[in-house]
């Protein structure tokens, strides 16, 4: 026991190979079984992969780090269900990649946001959600408007999020640079928001 | 079943069984020890810094015990709850469940007072200040990123709390905009115009609301404005400008402007056009919220006649 004891706490290659013993111990246990849960890995009837047009939004939406004030994830509380509609379940968010749940919410919750709001609304909010909401303490984002989108990355970004399980036929990936062709990241980042939550939209 | 196979439920309850195990011997083993009165305790022997040592004391007797104690609390919760894989526990707790009974719950409670107000005319519901009290709260929750916490609306957001509706505010039109919502459309006319017969008629609409204007593109631009070809504005607001409620088409002539009523502004309507729209509630809140909410924003308006 003392010869182990010694081992450990003087050899720095034993402590770094038990450490990670420890934490797989934890994903075994959390995660592994999660991986086999229909819930969670099968899309709920209505969900379906971004379009190219959506997915370069949503890469905006992570690059401006709106993860950071706003989370995507319903609670089961009366509370949240009143005010956004149906809770978040698992096979709403398989496609994506990361998720984008969380918890922080200096900002309202998104995850059903698509079809709440007209496009002009999401237009003037994002150039300065001041123009539309006083109280509002968000950043504006008016470069968005002034950003085109990579066209020559959205084609590379299905094709590695294919490799992960999203079913993008070929013609998705042929066909993504020409559907966000001349499409500033405004365009982008609305169609993305618009498109949230649908599913299970007006389902309470 | 969830789980693609029923190996998964099983590999839990393994897993489960595994760790609380785990735990209980590394507490019974690492927990023997005993130190008599007045015995002196041991050191591990480990030196560091050529003065530091380090004893080898037994846990107190009390946290020995809380530890046992979290075993049985795990064993307990296992059988109360869902976790063990294989049972979903005494309880058949569930979150949807629960948010299913805190929903029934809320229903029971509130549902008779809804009932009672979708039972109540709108015009004497907007009286009634309980209504206006909850008709505010739905309001504040739903409506005012766009119509503002003040009702007055923004710039391409109607101002509810004043007498001009472009789809109008009889207490059924109000309801049916909540319901179902509104979608309006200008179309846009630079590229029919171009630029100058636009400042033209931009002149017009500042002269027939009573505005400062321009005489002379006033002439000229009541001429377009009522025969320009394919489509005259006349043709949607009508020959005098006063626009049509059935369809949303704003009056013109009133001092009421959605957009701001500059010159400017009023060129870069008709150069581009505008479009907006109202989202339908109906599904989402369902008839008596919507039937309460009608109410409240009734009842702003109605205030303004005092």
């Amino acid at each position: 026991m003392e010869k182990i004891q010694k081992m450990i706490e003087e050899n720095v290659v034993w402590l770094i190979v038990l450490t990670f013993l420890t934490i797989s111990v934890a994903m075994l246990v959390e995660i592994l079984p999660l991986m086999f849960s229909k819930s969670v890995t099968k899309p709920i009837d209505g969900v379906k992969p971004y379009t190219a047009l959506q997915l370069a939004g949503r890469d905006v939406y992570i690059r401006e780090g709106c993860y950071n004030c706003h989370s995507q994830m319903i609670r089961p509380f009366r509370a949240e269900t009143e005010r956004y509609g149906h809770y978040s379940v698992g096979g709403e968010s398989v496609y994506d990649h990361p998720f984008q749940w969380g918890s922080k919410r200096t900002g309202p919750d998104l995850a059903r946001v698509g079809g709440r709001y007209s496009n002009e609304w999401h237009y003037a909010h994002l150039i300065n959600p001041r123009d539309v909401v006083p109280e509002s303490n968000m950043p504006a984002f008016p470069w968005l408007a002034a950003n085109l989108v990579d066209a020559e990355l959205v084609p590379k970004k299905m094709a590695a999020l294919r490799k992960v399980g999203v079913p993008y036929s070929d013609e998705d990936i042929a066909g993504a640079a020409k559907a966000v062709e001349g499409k500033t990241e405004m365009d982008a980042v609305i169609a993305y928001l618009q498109g949230l939550g649908l599913a299970l939209k007006n389902k309470r | 079943m969830d789980f693609t196979s029923g190996f998964w439920p099983v590999y839990i309850l393994v897993m489960v069984i595994i760790s609380i195990s785990f735990v209980l011997v590394v507490l019974v083993t690492q927990t023997k020890m005993k130190i008599k009165k007045g015995e002196k305790v041991e050191v591990t022997g480990h030196k560091w810094d050529g003065d530091l040592e380090e004893y080898n004391n037994p846990l107190p007797g009390w946290w020995v015990v809380m530890f046992y104690m979290t075993i049985v609390f795990a064993v307990g919760y296992l059988i109360m709850y869902p976790g063990s894989g294989v049972s979903q526990g005494k309880f058949g707790w569930s979150s949807h469940g629960q948010h299913a009974s805190e929903v029934a719950a809320a229903n029971q409670k509130f549902g008779p007072i809804y009932a009672e107000f979708a039972k109540t005319p709108i015009p004497e519901l907007a009286k009634n200040e309980k209504a206006e009290l909850l008709g505010k709260r739905l309001f504040q929750t739903y409506c005012i990123q766009c119509h503002g916490s003040d009702a007055r609306g923004a710039k391409g957001y109607p101002n509810l709390t004043d007498k001009t509706w472009l789809w109008g505010g009889t207490p059924e039109k109000i309801t049916e905009t909540i319901s179902h919502g509104r979608v309006n459309q200008m179309p846009a006319f630079g590229v029919v115009l171009g630029e100058e017969k636009v400042r033209d008629v931009a002149n017009y609409v500042l002269k027939i609301s009573g505005n400062k204007h321009n005489d002379a593109r006033a002439t000229r631009g009541e001429i377009i404005f009522k025969t320009a070809q394919p489509l005259a504005c006349a043709s949607c607001h009508g020959p005098d400008g006063k626009g049509n409620p059935e369809s949303g088409i704003p009056n013109l002539t009133d001092k009421d402007w959605l957009y701001g009523v500059s010159e400017a502004t009023i060129v870069e309507t008709i150069t581009n056009g505008r479009q907006n729209q109202m989202p339908a509630w109906k599904e989402f809140l369902g008839d008596d919220k919507v039937h309460l909410l009608a109410a409240y924003v009734y009842g702003l308006n109605a205030k303004q006649d005092k």
